[in-house]
């Protein structure tokens, strides 16, 4: 197992603050996201796991109230610098939310409509491009012969798939995941799970959740957050069979949280 | 019998004199609706006939029929909701996605709500002293009542309506989905119009369907802007008959005949209603089940 320390930087957080409503819920966070690999955020409700996710694709900006400070390098450069370009970013960065929002469209153009604001396609490359998109969101087989119908009439772990699957159309570098099973049944839940695996070999992944057996078994490292803090950032088997501080312990043990 | 039964006995026979009272008050109250749809029914298809729909608006003592009329109020209606809709559509979605817990989108739509109880007389005396004279004065008398005035006023109703379904229907749409569109990239202005009000169709389009069942029996407004034609008028810029204000005429006259054709044109105004509201339920009830 190679530690964090010798693995690619994807993202790199440097003193991270964010604030609602003058409110401080994130205190100066510092943290190398590795490329390629599955990082997996715990931490009991209200800990900001949710938050720093958040800032990795400034979705927070939609909200008046909302800032963050300090600096996120996504390859190098600082994402919450003003000049960097919200499209440009969006494009980078994709993120699937907890409850599967499908657009009032077909599945197709559920794909589509997104990679038609930042690419010309052809027809045929369009085609391609979908029918790639939802081969990566292991959804292909079960759609192949209703793209043209309402994403509506999906179950919930398909539409939760079709998320992901517009979102990788985008071909983007980092993938955010803000606790995507928790609306699903354990059959779905699985699925997913075993996508994310598969994820990795393409995207870095960044996956919040609740529920520590998920983060143990398909993320390679993972991180503790705590009150707003970043308590401890290891290897996966590390941190759950020897973590170096107390309060991951306790919260993995089951003391609190 | 012990304390626990008449205990018992007395909250029972409470319970019972309440749901009297209101089951009474339930029945009082629809015993008047029920009332004026029969009377309407009755006189209404006593005096229904083909010449309704054919011929104009008659002097008294001669056949006719309210063809003018039902011209002039459809004309005025689709103006009116061609004016209104679109400004009320893109008020509604001003006030949902760009300005949802703002001072400015507060007050907005407080005014909106005052619009919406206006008297609608009010409005129709606005269009009068702002808009017909000075046209009057201006044109030298050319142009005065018309039917683009009585359009105008009857817009002025269907914006209230418009702006606040509008409104009422986006801000129902999850936040989940706004947030799933930024994420792609998509800018607001298309979420907006793309994704959002597409899947807010059903009630928006609702809200324009009552706007039109508002408008529809309108008289007040109509009375000094539109003013009334005993003739066939497709002339936007002079006066325009219409349903409720013929029947107000000749309702009040002493002719039977005329009563008739007030009663016949009463009934038509309110099955014409009645149709747009099942329509709007039927259209937001396809749309849940989906």
């Amino acid at each position: 197992m190679t530690s964090l320390a010798q693995e690619r930087t994807k993202i790199r957080v440097r003193n991270l603050e964010f604030f609602y409503d003058q409110q401080r819920s994130l205190k100066s966070i510092d943290m190398d996201i590795p490329e390629k690999r599955v990082t997996a955020i715990i931490g009991p409700s209200g800990c900001g796991k949710s938050t720093l996710l958040r800032v990795f694709n400034r979705i927070y900006a939609m909200y008046p109230k909302q800032e963050a400070k300090g600096e996120v390098l996504l390859n190098g450069e600082n994402i919450l610098a003003p000049s960097y370009s919200m499209n440009r970013l969006r494009s980078h960065v994709g993120m699937v939310f907890q409850k599967p929002v499908p657009f009032p469209m077909s599945i197709y153009d559920n794909i589509a409509y997104a990679v038609r604001h930042h690419e010309k396609l052809g027809r045929r490359e369009m085609d391609d491009r979908v029918e790639q998109a939802l081969h990566g969101a292991a959804l292909w087989g079960e759609v192949k012969d209703k793209l043209k119908q309402s994403a509506q009439s999906l179950s919930g772990g398909q539409q939760q798939r079709l998320c992901i699957a517009r979102t990788i159309a985008l071909k983007p570098q980092v993938l955010l995941l803000d606790e995507p099973t928790s609306a699903l049944d354990p059959i779905s839940t699985g699925r997913i799970e075993q996508l994310i695996t598969e994820l990795k070999e393409q995207f870095t992944v960044i996956i919040v959740t609740h529920n520590m057996q998920q983060a143990a078994r398909c993320s390679d490292y993972t991180a503790f957050m705590f009150m707003g803090e970043l308590i401890e950032h290891g290897d996966t088997d590390t941190l759950f069979t020897n973590p170096a501080k107390s309060q991951t312990e306790d919260y993995i043990t089951g003391r609190f949280g | 019998m012990n304390d626990h039964e008449r205990l018992y006995r007395v909250r029972r026979l409470k319970n019972r004199i309440a749901m009297a009272l209101s089951c009474g008050a339930t029945l009082f109250g629809l015993l008047w609706l029920v009332w004026i749809l029969i009377t309407t029914l009755i006189n209404g298809f006593k005096a229904l006939n083909l010449a309704l729909f054919t011929q104009m608006t008659p002097p008294p003592g001669t056949e006719g029929g309210l063809a003018n009329a039902f011209y002039g109020s459809a004309l005025m209606s689709v103006l009116a909701l061609l004016i209104g809709t679109p400004i009320g559509l893109a008020a509604g979605i001003w006030l949902a996605e760009f300005a949802r817990h703002s001072k400015l989108g507060n007050t907005v739509r407080f005014i909106n709500d005052i619009l919406l109880s206006a008297p609608s007389i009010v409005l129709g005396l606005f269009i009068y002293t702002a808009v017909i004279l000075p046209l009057n004065h201006l044109t030298n008398h050319l142009v005065g009542f018309s039917a683009f005035a009585g359009a105008l006023a009857l817009a002025l109703l269907v914006i209230p309506v418009v702006v606040r379904t509008t409104d009422e229907m986006l801000q129902l749409q999850p936040s989940t989905m706004r947030e799933a569109a930024l994420a792609l990239g998509v800018p607001q202005w298309k979420l907006t119009l793309q994704i959002v009000l597409r899947a807010a169709k059903a009630g928006v389009v609702t809200g324009v369907l009552l706007a039109l069942a508002r408008i529809t029996g309108e008289t007040a407004p109509l009375l000094f802007t539109a003013f009334g034609n005993q003739f066939w008028s497709s002339n936007l810029l002079k006066p325009i008959a219409s349903v409720p204000v013929v029947i107000f005429q000749y309702a009040m006259s002493p002719f039977d005949d005329w009563h008739a054709i007030a009663w016949a044109g009463a009934l038509v105004l309110t099955l014409f209603v009645l149709c747009l509201s099942l329509l709007s339920r039927l259209i937001l009830l396809r749309n849940r089940s989906h």
